[in-house]
């Protein structure tokens, strides 16, 4: 009888050892939004909210510093744009070939092959930027830097397509196969099958995939670091190089930098914007699934 | 009549069209990765030797080698692997196997699914600030392996819960039948048939945290570092020491960028070979991943 009762009291300690496993994941985030609003809250006690989102300057290891986000979130938003111009036709094309046109045998082969791309370390996709695209280019645009936005964009547009085309694919390989054969029954091709039946009712997978394109466009950092220069600009200028959030990021924490000074803490309120900015598209991403989602 | 045979053609010539446009596409992807392999291949070959592995870096580019880097990236791998991979296990089976339908349940499955998203610089900073500077670890081996843990923790959770849905109730069943407990049917029958795909997705995972840079320069990781760190296993008692932990280190992608970053050519060279190595490891690590999820497949026949 007290054995079965020991072993009772076991199951329980492991399983209350397996719940905390997984709390621990809830932990990281509370850990990662405490910090961030901890130390930004210091920041912000050093300049103004109306500062930070309105001054055209961000020069803060400067004798004369100005704390102003626009620049950093300019050089956020034109990396990511061109990124997203490569990564979505690109990655939704390559989804609906393999999902809908590759002989099986191709696509067992294409698609981990694809997937090996976003393996590559980010840091020798930023040599590749700065010492393989950015030349390329130079051939074209004669007049462009070194470091320059365009080159990093477009290289992490390319290694952000497996994560855009993988999961667009699973969402429409989900698609049930009677509501393609009805399609497939009264004449269309595998083309406009593709585009008209298949692809809005895998939206909300699609979306999803989106979603998670532009988290990865937004932090990226190596690339932006090494190819698109640490100079912040406030410029929509592409051919331009810029300092991404990121790119700060990294700048100033190679320097030896003292705990607890204003330049210290602006990395976290750095991060705590591009966490924002995330967020928002996250939850964007969210009402549009919400508001297209094909119920079957 | 003509016009319903014309718009066929029509369809017919965009459906082939686009055949060539995807697989056009497919290849863009591949084009690249190939690019970028000979790229690095033609820079970097010729630095490679056993000196480039056994030489500490320097100021003279051609004396310069990597082997603080790969010795550093070990033994962050090692601490990675050491707490990701118990934790990651464990919150999987329970995610799996015990969690009742509740609001927690939920929660701990939306955040895991938001974790994915959050761009792993941010880890870094968290990191700077709770481990670094809150719980005094110091930018040591310690702080980098927990804060690369925390971050494949995720994918490491995901592939162990899709493994483990993957053994069939029957197999449960037959255990619970003989009058085992829910962790003996685990322990001994779960476990064992998922380990394949777990262990294919810990490899996926720790090939991701290889390549990692920005968030161990958040935590302060050194670039130049010129001596290695005590080793763990020693001549007099108690023969293993743990001082390893909290030595400064530098791995391999920080040593890459810290070259790519001098104006020197040269230095760009040892760049290369740096991303060579790398690349081989990450690769490599993949390959044999997309191998075991074959070979466990083709074993397992319920």
């Amino acid at each position: 009888m007290s054995r079965l009762k020991g072993r009772r009291i076991r199951e329980r300690i492991i399983e209350l050892f397996l719940f905390l496993a997984a709390l621990s994941s809830v932990a990281i985030t509370v850990g990662i939004v405490g910090v961030l609003l901890y130390e930004s809250e210091r920041f912000f006690r050093h300049v103004s909210l109306v500062d930070f989102l309105t001054d055209t300057q961000w020069t803060v290891l400067f004798a004369d510093p100005h704390y102003g986000i626009l620049p950093l979130v300019a050089g956020t938003a034109v990396t990511s744009a061109i990124a997203l111009l490569v990564a979505l036709p690109l990655g939704t094309v390559i989804a609906i070939y393999l999902s809908e046109y590759a002989h099986v045998k191709a696509r067992e082969i294409l698609k981990p092959v694809l997937e090996l791309l976003s393996a590559v370390p980010t840091v020798v996709f930023g040599y590749f930027a700065l010492l393989f695209v950015t030349p390329l280019l130079q051939r074209v645009l004669p007049d462009l830097p070194g470091f320059n936005m365009l080159s990093a964009g477009i290289v992490i547009g390319i290694m952000i397509v497996p994560y855009v085309s993988s999961l667009s694919e699973d969402a429409m390989k989900a698609v049930p196969a009677h509501i393609r054969e009805g399609s497939y029954a009264m004449g269309a091709t595998r083309l406009q099958t593709a585009v008209r039946v298949v692809v809005p009712s895998a939206f909300s997978g699609i979306a999803s995939a989106y979603v998670l394109g532009f988290s990865r466009a937004v932090g990226e950092t190596m690339i932006v670091a090494v190819a698109a220069g640490t100079q912040p600009s406030l410029t929509l200028n592409p051919t331009q190089g810029a300092a991404t959030i990121t790119a700060y990021i990294v700048q100033v924490s190679l320097g030896d930098l003292p705990h607890g000074t204003v330049a210290y803490q602006s990395i976290f309120a750095a991060g705590l914007t591009l966490m924002v900015m995330t967020l928002a598209f996250n939850i964007a991403g969210y009402l549009l699934r919400k508001r297209f989602r094909e119920k079957y | 009549m003509r016009n319903i045979e014309k718009n066929i053609a029509r369809r017919k010539a965009l459906d082939a069209l686009f055949a060539i446009v995807g697989l056009l596409a497919t290849f863009v992807g591949m084009i690249t990765l190939a690019a970028l392999v000979v790229d690095l291949a033609v820079d970097g070959a010729g630095r490679l030797s056993l000196k480039f592995f056994t030489s500490f870096p320097s100021r003279f580019p051609s004396e310069a080698g990597i082997l603080s880097a790969w010795v550093g990236t070990t033994l962050v791998m090692l601490v990675t692997a050491v707490t990701a991979v118990p934790v990651g296990v464990a919150a999987g089976v329970y995610l799996e196997e015990y969690a009742p339908k509740n609001w927690l349940s939920a929660l701990i499955e939306i955040n895991i699914a938001n974790l994915a998203g959050v761009p792993s610089i941010v880890y870094g900073l968290m990191a700077l600030g709770l481990f670094v500077y809150q719980l005094n670890l110091g930018h040591s081996i310690l702080t980098a392996g927990l804060t690369l843990a925390l971050l494949i923790l995720p994918i490491v959770i995901v592939a162990t819960r899709e493994a483990v849905r993957a053994v069939p109730a029957t197999i449960r069943e037959a255990a619970y039948a003989l009058g085992a407990t829910r962790w003996q049917t685990i322990r001994d029958h779960v476990l064992p048939y998922s380990t394949g795909g777990i262990l294919t997705g810990v490899i996926i995972a720790l090939s991701r945290a290889i390549g990692e840079t920005a968030p161990l320069i958040t935590i302060g990781a050194l670039t130049f570092i010129a001596f290695l760190p005590e080793p763990p296993l020693k001549a007099e008692f108690p023969f293993v020491s743990f001082d390893w932990l909290m030595s400064p280190f530098t791995v391999m992608p920080i040593q890459m960028f810290n070259w790519m970053s001098r104006p020197q050519h040269e230095f760009h060279v040892n760049a290369a070979a740096a991303g060579l190595v790398l690349m081989a490891m990450t690769l490599a690590m993949n390959a044999f991943a997309i191998y075991l999820r074959h070979r466990f497949r083709k074993r397992i026949k319920w």
